[in-house]
């Protein structure tokens, strides 16, 4: 547009274009954030506020049971819950149910990328409709649909399984492995699709030319999906993984619904919501949220430094 | 070659149905409990044996009615005004990052992503005291605000990508015609960018219609509690049954009309998106 704005100046006006175009380039600034400012302040508003007035909560020792009583502890609050067992506990259950619900998304995101990219047209869209219902499903539901499926009274799974030896009469929410099982089955069930559509995007811009020229050199599928495929789509990959990874260690509606945190399984953004919403310690709970928040940057941080994932441009080209 | 083809029908086919159960399966066990006698809902098998809509009239007219249709209201109005606040603001500056160049255009879109990565539980706590002190704990502008946090950022990156692709020629005509910028926008590219909007709005109203954190962390009563939260706080019909069957109906009722959505959405995407823009 600059070029054309250029010439246009150029032949009806003698003065140097670059005076007309700073002046253009100053309204268009100010029209810019005429446009995207009111955005950028809401934005900040609801995020950047309510997070410096956790980081200030959290240096006082606050409930809402005995207001009266807030005083100044400085960093105490930060000592009493990292060296309190039970929130080295939900970070370990977070980052597992992390760490395997993203691996699990991923290998099953990409199978059904492939077979959408496979497929042939009528199929297709077939296809895409039935993966997107559980994306149109609220979390809430899910946690719900899964919970009764495999509730010992309620649930068809013990019945439909009782041939496998001890399946008959197990109470799947009675331990920790059995919950966690059924927790990232529904979280796997309701965010692959997310992850799949990303993982076809990236598919779609793998230069078809490339896979034929590898298939006419001889390579097998495996060859041709290691090695052309994947390389090829790192960048949609690494978004996919990342944001999942993210909002998978944010996890909530599902543990909420399912044990609520028993038998092992509560996760950190359920151990700061009974500690500020249940129990109204405000300071030790602002404490949790802002240590919580922390460790989403460092995942960023690794992610961005060790693993050099380019959020901005992978983002905005899918 | 006959043979191949018939092979190749026979493995698509037995994909085509794994990929319908694995999609479809959690949703149809739902359904079929929702059809359940309470009394029967034990007998573990996946289809009702006696179909009954007693489950659903608990929700809409009888015991749990005053549970289930405030919170849909709630739900409905909380996410509409929270969605129509965002895409409008997203609209406006995804207009001026496809648009124009200015400076500070990229700490936009990376606040954006810093916000859409954002822990919401951290933002709860410190909103649920100061939503107390300053009345608006369980109000729906209580919720509204917040949910700003989840349709904003998302509406601007998808509006931004998307208004990437229009033609913007039309523009350049429009202004060389004379128009102005705002003009240009108003007349040239808004009827383009519907599409894109609608289906922006559709995303961002899905994100706000999902949440349970801000949802059962400010709100207390009927007064703004959404769907998700009530759900959680079903209670039988007697204090010795479970509320299975009435949740499952209400997780039913609030998952059909979303469903229905994906569908447009989808057609919204394949000829929406891409004819609108040529036919205006």
């Amino acid at each position: 547009m600059s070029t054309e704005v250029q010439t246009r100046t150029q032949r009806t006006s003698g003065r140097p274009p670059k005076v007309v175009r700073s002046d253009r380039a100053r309204a268009e600034g100010r029209l810019g954030w005429m446009l995207a400012g009111p955005a950028f302040v809401v934005m900040l508003a609801v995020t950047l506020y309510p997070i410096l007035q956790a980081m200030y909560d959290s240096l006082y020792s606050y409930r809402l049971t005995a207001p009266a009583d807030r005083k100044f502890v400085g960093l105490n609050n930060y000592g009493v819950v990292l060296t309190d067992q039970v929130f080295w506990d939900a970070m370990g259950v977070t980052t597992f149910i992390m760490i395997v619900s993203v691996v699990v998304e991923l290998v099953l995101g990409f199978a059904l990328a492939l077979v959408m990219h496979r497929a042939i047209k009528s199929l297709r869209g077939l296809l895409r409709t039935a993966i997107l219902v559980p994306y149109g499903i609220i979390t809430v539901v899910s946690a719900f649909a899964w919970f009764y499926a495999f509730d010992i009274n309620s649930g068809f799974i013990n019945h439909w399984f009782a041939w496998i030896p001890g399946v008959e009469n197990l109470n799947w929410f009675a331990h920790q492995g059995t919950s966690l099982f059924v927790i990232i089955a529904s979280e796997v069930w309701k965010t692959t699709p997310f992850i799949s559509l990303l993982l076809l995007a990236g598919l779609a811009q793998v230069p078809t030319e490339l896979e034929e020229a590898a298939e006419v050199d001889g390579a097998t599928w495996w060859q041709r999906f290691t090695r052309v495929l994947i390389p090829n789509m790192k960048a949609a990959i690494m978004v996919a993984v990342l944001f999942r990874a993210l909002d998978a260690f944010r996890i909530f509606d599902n543990v909420f619904i399912m044990t609520n945190g028993a038998n092992g399984t509560r996760v950190l953004s359920l151990l700061a919501y009974n500690t500020s919403i249940s129990r109204l310690e405000i300071g030790l709970g602002s404490a949790i949220s802002v240590l919580l928040f922390l460790c989403v940057i460092l995942i960023c941080f690794i992610a961005i430094k060790l693993f050099k994932v380019d959020l901005a441009s992978a983002r905005g080209s899918s | 070659m006959r043979a191949m083809s018939t092979k190749l029908k026979v493995w698509w086919a037995v994909i085509t149905v794994l990929v319908l159960v694995y999609a479809l399966l959690p949703v149809l066990s739902i359904i079929a409990t929702s059809f359940k006698l309470p009394s029967q809902l034990n007998l573990g098998t996946f289809w009702p044996k006696t179909w009954t809509t007693t489950n659903y009239e608990q929700i809409l007219t009888g015991s749990a009615k005053d549970l289930f249709l405030p919170a849909l209201r709630n739900s409905i109005g909380i996410s509409l005004i929270s969605t129509a606040i965002a895409v409008v603001l997203a609209t406006l500056a995804a207009y001026a990052i496809a648009r124009l160049d200015f400076r500070g255009k990229r700490l936009v879109l990376t606040t954006a992503l810093g916000v859409s990565i954002f822990p919401v539980i951290s933002i709860v706590t410190p909103l649920f005291n100061l939503w107390r002190n300053i009345g608006l704990y369980d109000t729906w502008l209580g919720l509204i605000i917040p949910y700003l946090s989840l349709t904003l950022p998302i509406s601007i990156w998808t509006l931004a990508a998307f208004f990437r692709q229009i033609p913007w020629e039309l523009e350049q005509a429009a202004q060389v015609d004379g128009a102005t910028p705002w003009q240009a926008f108003r007349k040239a590219i808004v009827p383009l960018a519907a599409p894109g909007v609608f289906t922006t709005a559709l995303i961002a109203f899905f994100i706000a219609w999902n949440d349970f954190v801000y949802g059962i962390s400010l709100t207390s009563t009927s007064a703004a509690r959404p769907v998700p939260a009530a759900l959680a706080f079903f209670t039988g019909a007697s204090q010795f049954e479970e509320p299975t069957g009435a949740i499952s109906a209400a997780a039913v009722v609030v998952t059909i009309p979303v469903v229905i959505l994906v569908l447009l959405f989808q057609r919204q995407i394949v000829s929406g998106l891409t004819q609108g823009a040529v036919k205006g």
